[in-house]
């Protein structure tokens, strides 16, 4: 197996608001290797988002704080790094883009002006030299008019123009790790196919690993290596995208698949889960799937299933897959891969 | 926009100045003075035209750059109103300068560090500033800093013992102009303290101004790309966030520009400062209309270029903003 670049181990992230606490990420634990696509799914409120602003200490705080869990990156504990170090790495070694490419950039300066500032944040360069850098960068994500469109502003470009500035800005410093929170949520589906490719041949050019957060098994279908389901706040699958889809074990990640609209199923009710997701709460009892799972019973409301491993980097937290398990990771220890 | 306003603005001060009760000609010649004396000075200055032949007058002189001739001191106002006018511009201009240089960087530093001590102190001094009557603050520097610890004086332009040449009026310029630093220096000790009491007001609203504004910014999705490129704070705030910040920050100073240049009365009375408040003020208890009309008119005037100004670096600021 190939080097891993982020190791994720038991991160929680709590926000402490007046209505008291919420642990928005509870005890997260999730891996990605080099030149690897990871998936992170779930719905809205399961704690995806957070869980990769934690990676970049982007968590706004106050309200916000890591309270415990490691957060390994090339062997460092990015929890314990100080910020000015964490400078150092953001949008250097771990870049990221974000879900609203209309919105991510600022309207009051140049595509060239952002993007020069992100070459010389961290590369020692002239600005002549880093705006021939830009130019190239834009040709390299698929812009065309390169040498004009560095002198426009984002309210100038479309949407999906502007997510590939992004990404250009992204690489610039040909980071380790690109994390993408729902990169293409606010894309029409012909730019996400566009954005989706790009994304996958920077990885395969680059040998650059990506963290993708997402709510959409459709692209997680289209991308990913290995997929990630969270639910409220807690990972509660995990396996190759070909396993999730094809052999999905939890009853959440099969209520999400269930969800899929299916072309061949015509004149059909499209199924949703009942319910929606509950409110992170500190001290919950039981799975916090059970009330909207239709396999639950009396077990699933008395104790919180841990996460069973049931083989290779395949996870589940159910307890119907308590006879598969090979080995048990409990609650509170890191998962012991096998 | 600037000479529709502008026509506007005749037609308003010479309907108000009109409808003041009093009859100037009485007010010339005196208590003790005959019918027939008031009715030939009437005659004499058109006065007993009907308003609109006084109104197209008035307009068809103001074009030719004629503001008409002062009923009290009989002199020429275009050429009687430019001191008092660049009195108050260079006091308007210090106290902005003070107002927005404090302002704008309490309000900055505020927002960064909010609920910081700082964050606090900054806003409870805002809030004194926009609270405390500006005679009271005129009247308590002149008792600390000239009274009690002399170190500036208290009222005046100048050392009137020792008088600038005038060429601009505004003595700074003068003084600098004619390479004359000492007599610079002690005109800009002579602005310092009504620079003070005039900008505090300003100083306050745009400092809170500023701070809300920059909270709001701070929170925006480009601000969390900038943080994740990995920049410093200083980039963040003072490039990226303050940029954006600074438009309604902007239409603040514009407006509050143009209130000090009109409503400085109170400081140019508390600090024996020779400018169009004054000029006007004295105007009205001697029903001197002409001087009334224009000076109002000259105000309107630089606050409405002031505005222009601000509309213009908009457009700067702006990519998205046309006109």
């Amino acid at each position: 197996m190939s080097k891993r670049v982020l190791d994720i181990n038991e991160l929680h992230t709590h926000f402490f608001t007046d209505k008291g606490e919420i642990p928005a990420v509870d005890g997260v634990s999730l891996n990605v290797s080099e030149g690897e696509i990871v998936g992170v799914v779930g719905e809205s409120g399961s704690g995806k988002s957070v869980t990769s602003l934690s990676v970049m200490q982007l968590i706004p705080n106050p309200p916000g704080k890591i309270v415990s869990g490691e957060i390994m990156f090339k062997g460092r504990d990015l929890v314990q790094t100080s910020l000015k170090q964490m400078k150092k790495i953001r949008g250097n070694e771990i870049a990221m883009i974000f879900q609203e490419p209309m919105t991510s950039l600022n309207p009051l300066f140049t595509i060239g002006n952002q993007l020069i500032e992100a070459i010389r944040i961290h590369n020692k360069m002239g600005k002549g030299e880093a705006r021939q850098k830009a130019v190239e960068l834009l040709e390299q994500v698929g812009i065309p008019r390169a040498n004009d469109i560095v002198d426009e502003y984002p309210h100038q470009l479309s949407g999906g123009m502007r997510q590939r500035v992004m990404i250009a800005m992204a690489m610039s410093c040909r980071p380790d790790l690109l994390i993408a929170d729902e990169p293409t949520t606010a894309l029409d589906v012909t730019i996400q196919a566009q954005i989706l490719d790009l994304m996958r041949q920077l990885n395969r050019d680059l040998n650059m690993a990506i963290l993708l957060i997402t709510h959409d098994l459709g692209v997680i279908a289209e991308i990913c290596d290995r997929v990630v389901v969270m639910y409220a706040g807690q990972v509660v699958e995990e396996g190759t995208t070909r396993e999730i889809l094809k052999d999905p074990q939890q009853p959440y990640t099969k209520g999400l698949i269930r969800s899929l609209p299916d072309m061949k199923a015509k004149n059909q009710k499209l199924y949703s889960i009942p319910g929606t997701v509950p409110k992170p709460k500190v001290d919950m009892v039981g799975c916090r799937f059970a009330p909207r799972c239709e396999y639950a019973f009396d077990r699933c409301f008395a104790e919180s299933p841990p996460l069973y491993h049931i083989g290779d980097n395949r996870t589940s937290r159910c307890f119907l897959n308590e006879r598969d398990q090979r080995e048990v990771a409990s609650h509170d220890e890191t998962v012991i891969k096998g | 926009m600037l000479i529709p306003v502008l026509f506007g603005m005749t037609l308003i001060t010479f309907s108000i100045v009109h409808l003041i009760p009093g009859n100037p000609a009485q007010v010339i010649l005196g208590e003790t003075a005959t019918q027939e004396a008031i009715n030939n000075l009437e005659e004499n200055m058109g006065l007993n035209k009907p308003y609109f032949v006084q109104y197209g007058i008035y307009i068809q002189d103001l074009l030719q750059g004629d503001l008409g001739t002062s009923l009290r001191s009989k002199t020429d106002i275009a050429q009687e109103i430019w001191p008092y006018i660049a009195a108050t511009l260079e006091l308007t201009f210090f106290a902005m300068i003070f107002a927005v240089f404090v302002g704008t960087n309490a309000g900055i530093i505020s927002a960064w560090k909010q609920n910081s001590l700082f964050d606090y102190v900054a806003m409870l001094i805002a809030l004194v500033g926009v609270s405390m009557p500006i005679f009271w603050l005129g009247l308590m520097e002149q008792w600390v800093f000239s009274q009690e610890l002399g170190w500036l004086p208290a009222t005046g332009r100048e050392n009137s013992r020792d008088p600038i040449e005038p060429i601009t009026y505004f003595y700074v310029l003068d003084a600098l102009l004619q390479l004359d630093f000492s007599r610079a220096i002690t005109v800009l000790k002579h602005l310092i303290l009504p620079s003070i009491a005039l900008g505090t007001i300003p100083m306050a609203i745009i400092a809170r101004m500023t701070r809300s504004s920059m909270l709001e910014v701070m929170k925006s999705d480009y601000i969390r790309t900038v943080e994740a490129k990995g920049a410093g704070q200083f980039i963040i705030v003072y490039k990226h966030a303050l940029k954006n910040a600074v438009i309604p920050v902007l239409t603040v100073i514009g407006l509050q520009t143009g209130v000090l240049l009109g409503g400085a009365i109170l400081t140019e009375t508390i600090f024996g400062w020779p400018g169009i408040g004054r000029y006007v003020f004295d105007a009205i208890s001697f029903r001197d209309y002409p001087v009334i009309q224009s000076g109002i008119l000259v105000v309107a005037f630089f606050f409405v270029i002031i505005n222009l100004i601000v509309d213009l670096l908009y457009t700067y600021i702006d990519p998205r903003i046309k006109y």
